[in-house]
């Protein structure tokens, strides 16, 4: 198998079946989230639903001043390289470009330099929180295998994305492939563990600000 | 080597010169333009320009080797570059000047008296002709009579070409990695040179044609050290292929920045941004294009404001589309995700009905106890 094959290979048949998984996995998790919906609340209503929800979808973006003084490095690290990573995902040209042939819209990009230096700071963070991870005790005690697995997963995307920009790997369609099969392992792992934060992260909040504004309180 | 004249040979020279340097002389170049040419040579095959006059010496003193160029699954293509460069070049004279004792396109002899002429080569210069071969060719697999040459199937007329040949150059990408032949759905199993030649050397110069100026060069090359260029995992000689057309393109500095044509014929495109939004493959592709140059050094594919196709990369043709950015995956991922999507949907709303379901019958069934009743069980 030459590099380019491992490409055609990578972007071809194996990135379909990343997303046939991808995609079947999520759905099936996500319709049964929002069928099986919340036990029937009796009590009267105080407030909506629907706006307080929505409110502590954004709010929840903004950590609270008590986990802050408590944890300021998970809160920075954190929210860097989270912020690095969906910059680095959606705001890269060829990024952006395999969006608007999968779904015909597109947004500006950012020019690449901005990117890189932004992809260098999401390494480092990323690094930094592995560090941090296993040199808590207390996180290293609670960290499951599923942890550095995803950690790993999303970790290989950026850092095999970052050398084939630099063409550290050659030839560059062998960069290339590895990067996107990084991207496919992302995908097909996504389901099935706490990544699915990314989506379900939106709809947890929503019910609990849902929740509080029927009942008249700010949450 | 054969001796001229020759029945086969194509475009009889009026030279009776045994050395390149003496035939180059009577063709009217100077020493000058020799000695530029060796430089260039040297250059483009990273070579310190301290070995310039070497190259040049040893080019003087080389007799001018038998070539035989056999053409299987081709267009021609490669020929054509070749020959119709921007004007008589010393690479031409060069290749005028190589002895190429058999070539469909260029010799004159025709039928049974062009099947003597490589014969003829093969027996006179056993062990030092070089074979070029251009185009693809039915694999072992394959039914051989998808392509024949006066009745000799391709791969037996390769097998018994290449029994006593020096090494074997395979010109450009279908003979180099199979090319239109052998894109999907491959109708006649062609097959790259590199996939049955396993016993002698093969040098790949690919591409959709190959530059000319990397054909002599291997040439060049072989006559000046005896021995093959270095080559790259695919093959080629890595002092053309070494580098990707992105690194070297002039374009590069707007991709840098993030300017980029959107459409041929908007702003972008005409302040010559980058190509990469309308597919262009310069990342992939590895070639001299953007150094070279084509037509005399006249313009090159991105010059002209087209991206690059990767032409010199194998599976060119099935690299899901000329027009479609790099990093757009083949296939109809859209279509993918909404049916595996609306899959997983149905699968997720079946199993949360199932769920109520069950938590409905087990409300139908339940039987209330109060706890007078609960005492009596004790």
């Amino acid at each position: 198998m030459t590099s380019m094959d491992f490409l055609l290979f990578t972007k071809g048949p194996l990135f379909q079946l990343a997303l046939t998984i991808f995609a079947l996995g999520l759905s099936v998790r996500l319709a049964e989230v929002l069928l099986l919906g919340r036990r029937h609340n009796y009590a009267e209503a105080r407030g909506g639903q629907w706006l307080p929800g929505l409110k502590t979808v954004w709010r929840r973006f903004y950590p609270d001043p008590g986990t802050f003084q408590r944890a300021p490095f998970d809160v920075l690290v954190g929210t860097l390289w989270h912020v690095g990573f969906v910059i680095v995902l959606l705001l890269f040209i060829p990024h952006v470009e395999l969006i608007k042939a999968t779904f015909d819209i597109a947004w500006p990009a950012l020019p690449n330099p901005v990117v890189d230096a932004v992809t260098a700071v999401t390494m480092a963070a990323l690094v930094a929180a592995l560090i941090h991870r296993l040199r808590h005790p207390v996180k290293r005690f609670l960290s499951t295998r599923e942890d550095y697995l995803i950690w790993t997963v999303t970790f290989l995307p950026v850092v095999t994305g970052y050398l084939a920009y630099h063409r550290l790997i050659n030839p560059y369609p062998l960069a290339l492939g590895l990067h996107i099969l990084t991207v496919n392992l992302f995908l097909m792992v996504l389901p099935f563990t706490k990544l699915t934060h990314i989506f379900t992260a939106f709809i947890a909040r929503w019910y609990n600000g849902a929740i509080f504004g029927r009942k008249g309180v700010q949450s | 080597m054969a001796a001229y004249p020759h029945p086969g040979r194509p475009h009889p020279l009026p030279t009776t010169a045994a050395t390149l340097g003496e035939a180059l002389r009577e063709q009217g170049v100077s020493r000058r333009g020799f000695l530029k040419f060796c430089a260039a040579t040297a250059s483009l095959m990273a070579l310190p320009p301290t070995l310039a006059p070497a190259i040049a010496s040893a080019l003087e003193q080389a007799r001018r080797p038998s070539v035989i160029w056999l053409s299987f699954q081709e267009c021609t293509g490669c020929t054509e570059a070749l020959t119709r460069s921007f004007s008589p070049t010393v690479e031409s004279l060069i290749l005028d000047l190589i002895s190429l004792d058999y070539h469909h396109t260029l010799q004159a002899a025709a039928g049974t008296a062009a099947e003597l002429a490589r014969e003829q080569a093969m027996h006179a210069n056993a062990g030092e002709y070089l074979v070029v071969v251009d185009g693809s060719l039915p694999g072992p697999r394959a039914n051989p009579g998808y392509s024949t040459i006066a009745g000799i199937s391709n791969l037996q007329m390769l097998r018994e070409t290449i029994d006593g040949a020096a090494a074997v150059v395979a010109v450009g990408t279908c003979a180099a990695f199979g090319g239109l032949p052998q894109a999907r759905p491959n109708p006649t199993g062609a097959v790259a040179v590199s996939d049955v030649v396993r016993d002698r050397p093969v040098i790949n110069v690919s591409g959709c044609p190959p530059l000319p100026m990397v054909i002599t060069g291997v040439l060049a090359q072989f006559l000046t050290f005896g021995n093959l260029p270095e080559l790259d995992e695919y093959g080629r000689p890595r002092a053309f292929f070494g580098q990707s057309i992105h690194d070297r393109c002039y374009r590069r500095p707007f991709y840098d920045k993030g300017l980029f044509a959107e459409t041929f014929d908007d702003e972008g495109a005409r302040k010559g941004w980058c190509l990469y939004r309308l597919g262009c493959k310069g990342p992939m592709a590895y070639n001299a294009c953007a150094t070279m140059k084509w037509n005399g050094g006249t313009s090159w594919p991105v010059e002209a404001g087209h991206p690059c196709l990767g032409c010199s990369e194998p599976n060119f043709w099935d690299a899901g589309g000329f027009y479609r950015a790099l990093s757009v995956p083949a296939g109809d991922t859209r279509g993918t995700l909404f049916a595996a999507g609306a899959i997983g949907a149905t699968v997720g709303a079946g199993a949360a009905v199932l769920a109520r379901q069950r938590s409905a019958a087990a409300k139908a069934e339940r039987t209330p106890v109060t706890a007078a009743e609960l005492e009596q069980t004790l």
